[in-house]
């Protein structure tokens, strides 16, 4: 059974929420069908989804309870799959209430690998990465709260962030000062303010002793700062000064450890490093911006800076036999 | 027609090969490839198909608990290699004018073997004055192996004695995403079995895929992936241990199963072995797979031979919608014949090695060759 991280009781009516993904089939009968075939492996489909005889489109793996519950039909679904990764789907749904958004990762069995370890491992990396996640928001940095967890089954949901990616923010730096008719006088102080901002929340990361293991930019968010109601609104734009105004806000811990080593601490450096170089090659230039914040972020960031030194000059990896 | 003579040795087997690449003018030309598709070993339209002539192997066996030493390893390859040579040459029945070039490995692999296989590859190409062609390894394993599959642009898992890693293909080089941190996962199959005194002939790692078969207990061991990264060595160690308390089980002092009650045995070992570091390294495929959006996996190296690890990756390419390829172990293990391939590909391009340049050298990374015979 699902057990809840941060909200400890579990309401049997919600299996009557609305949480039915928009392909899912609309009675209760080939509801369970589809359930049953989700733990079986699936060949020859070109994508995730498959072809059955009535030409429905259904999902290779069904959501574990509470996330595969019945609507009625023509109901309107508020479950949607966001992303498909190596090992885990990431969906928007709704955790509870209706009222609170959030993101749900199901990491599905793996029928290639012994049932035993399979179990282990899933349940390892749930529980490890809503650690990391609890550890950084009882310590103050900005990353989305846990809701709730199943390890057995293989799911974590976590508060759904608003805002955009340091990604598309940066990429839509263009367009967002045409729609706003700002002048370019400013020059790079945009951009310099986000290194600055992005800098010292690595730091904040680093500073409570967790590694992210997979920094980029399309796994900082831009939260906007709200001051309303929390959740669902979303910001104006024209109120904003630059395009990157928000708290940065750390996803995706998926990877994330927790270390105090100088040598982790300037391996996450040196991905974010490449990953701004591929990805935003016209900014590179300004992430020295990103590591001037970063060393002034906490005590000891100085000594990861000196590291970082050395990881550039070997790469990431050792050159080895072979 | 071109025809290249392949020599391998940069582990403990030798291997000479001789291959014909049918559509000489222009080997890399989808159209003429498809013209010599009948009387081609195998053919596909995206590289040129190719016949083999000859393709022995010779393999220096250790006993049981020991491993090959690079200094024995080097003396069974120069008291063979001649033998083979000439074997392989009758058996191709072809002139010695029709020789294009020698190939031999250049490396990655063990300094002392590599040598003697170098000077061997120098002297035959002295001596009949042909080019020398020096080729990696690894890349070797990867062009046969597409060769024989037909596996256009597959992501590669090269899993051998002495490599592990996950590559692909992009703008003319083999790239690594993803390898062994410290030691291969064949060298962590091999130590386990010298603890286990099980036989060296015809591998150490084929003897532990016939024992795991009649595995039943999945016993814990380390799992060690770093995002497309594997560790063996904390995992050798605790399975070595595991292995030396088995060696001190008596009927009196049983190790049974906690939740069975059976007992442990040695291929309770091997299957867990197997289970543990064959589903790592199907993980960081998939992770390599979803990372570069590829279809396809190829198997190449001696442990791709094993047929389970080419079950579970036959199960994840297809719960993707992939499919996997692999072959059998005249061309999965160490041979002559990967290393003329991928020679006589090169020296398509113009490529020779001349022979103050025709050095071996222990490390060669598998991106630092230019794969400039790929689109």
């Amino acid at each position: 059974m699902p057990r809840a991280l941060s909200i400890t009781t579990h309401n049997a009516s919600l299996g009557e929420a609305p949480l039915t993904p928009e392909w899912h089939s609309r009675t209760v009968a080939s509801e369970t069908a589809a359930h049953k075939m989700s733990f079986t492996a699936v060949p020859t489909a070109s994508n995730s989804y498959q072809l059955n005889d009535s030409n429905e489109v259904q999902p290779l793996h069904s959501l574990p309870p509470p996330f595969t519950t019945t609507s009625s039909p023509g109901q309107t679904s508020s479950t949607k799959l966001i992303r498909q990764g190596a090992e885990a789907l990431l969906y928007y749904t709704h955790f509870l209430s209706p009222s609170l958004p959030c993101a749900l990762k199901y990491r599905p069995p793996k029928s290639y690998r012994h049932p035993i370890l399979d179990k282990r491992l899933t349940r390892a990396r749930i529980l490890a990465e809503a650690r990391v996640l609890v550890r950084c928001k009882r310590e103050g940095v900005s990353v989305p709260a846990v809701l709730g967890a199943g390890w057995e089954e293989g799911w974590i949901a976590i508060e759904w962030v608003n805002g955009s990616t340091v990604r598309d923010a940066i990429f839509g730096r263009k367009t967002w000062r045409q729609e706003n008719q700002a002048s370019y006088e400013g020059g790079e102080k945009d951009l310099v303010g986000l290194m600055h901002k992005i800098g010292c929340a690595v730091g904040k990361l680093h500073q409570v002793g967790v590694i992210h293991g997979d920094l980029t930019t399309s796994n900082l968010m831009l939260r906007p700062t709200v001051s309303g109601a929390e959740g669902g609104e979303e910001p104006s734009a024209t109120s904003a000064a630059t395009p990157f105004d928000g708290t940065i806000t750390l996803i995706d811990f998926g990877l994330a450890a927790q270390s105090s080593q100088e040598e982790d601490r300037a391996v996450d450096l040196y991905v974010l490093e490449r990953a701004f170089g591929s990805t935003h090659p016209e900014v590179e230039h300004l992430f020295p911006e990103v590591l001037k914040a970063y060393g002034e972020s906490y005590k000891g960031a100085k000594v990861v800076l000196r590291k970082l030194e050395d990881v550039r000059m070997r790469g990431r990896k050792k050159s080895m036999i072979g | 027609m071109p025809i290249a003579i392949g020599l391998e040795g940069s582990a403990n087997k030798l291997g000479v090969g001789i291959i014909l690449h049918p559509s000489s003018s222009t080997p890399s030309s989808p159209h003429d490839s498809a013209h010599s598709e009948d009387e081609a070993f195998t053919s596909k339209p995206t590289s040129p198909p190719v016949q083999i002539l000859a393709n022995l192997r010779h393999t220096f066996v250790s006993p049981p608990g020991t491993g090959f030493l690079p200094k024995d390893t080097a003396a069974h390859h120069r008291r063979w290699v001649v033998r083979l040579t000439k074997q392989a040459l009758k058996q191709a029945r072809i002139q010695l004018e029709d020789v294009d070039c020698i190939c031999y490995t250049k490396g990655p692999g063990m300094g002392a073997p590599l040598g003697a296989v170098a000077i061997a590859a120098r002297t035959l190409s002295q001596l009949w004055d042909k080019p020398l062609i020096g080729v990696n390894h690894c890349v070797g394993h990867i062009e046969m192996g597409r060769a024989i599959t037909g596996a256009e642009n597959p992501v590669v898992l090269y899993v051998s004695g002495g490599n592990t890693q996950v590559i692909a293909y992009s703008a003319q080089r083999y790239r690594i995403f993803g390898e062994a941190l410290d030691i291969a996962v064949g060298n962590c199959l091999d130590r386990f079995a010298r603890v286990l005194n099980i036989s060296n002939d015809p591998a150490p790692g084929y003897n532990i895929e016939q024992l795991a078969k009649d595995g039943k207990c999945l016993l814990e061991l380390p799992y060690a992936v770093k995002g497309m990264d594997v560790s063996f060595s904390g995992i050798l160690a605790r399975v070595e241990e595991l292995a030396r308390r088995l060696t001190t089980t008596t009927s009196t002092n049983p190790w049974l199963d906690p939740d069975t009650g059976l007992d442990i045995t040695k291929s309770d070992l091997c299957f867990t072995l197997q289970e543990t570091v064959f589903a790592m390294l199907v993980e960081i495929t998939e992770r390599a797979m979803a990372h570069v959006g590829a279809q396809q996996v190829l198997i190449v190296g001696g442990v791709g031979c094993n047929e389970r690890l080419q079950q579970m990756m036959g199960i994840m390419a297809s719960e993707r919608g992939g499919s996997v390829y692999a072959t059998d172990e005249r061309f999965c293990i160490d041979n002559g014949i990967m290393i003329a391939h991928a020679g006589l590909l090169a020296h398509g391009k113009g490529f020779e090695t001349k022979l103050e340049e025709s050095t071996f050298t222990q490390r060669f990374r598998t991106d630092e060759v230019l794969v400039n015979w790929r689109d």
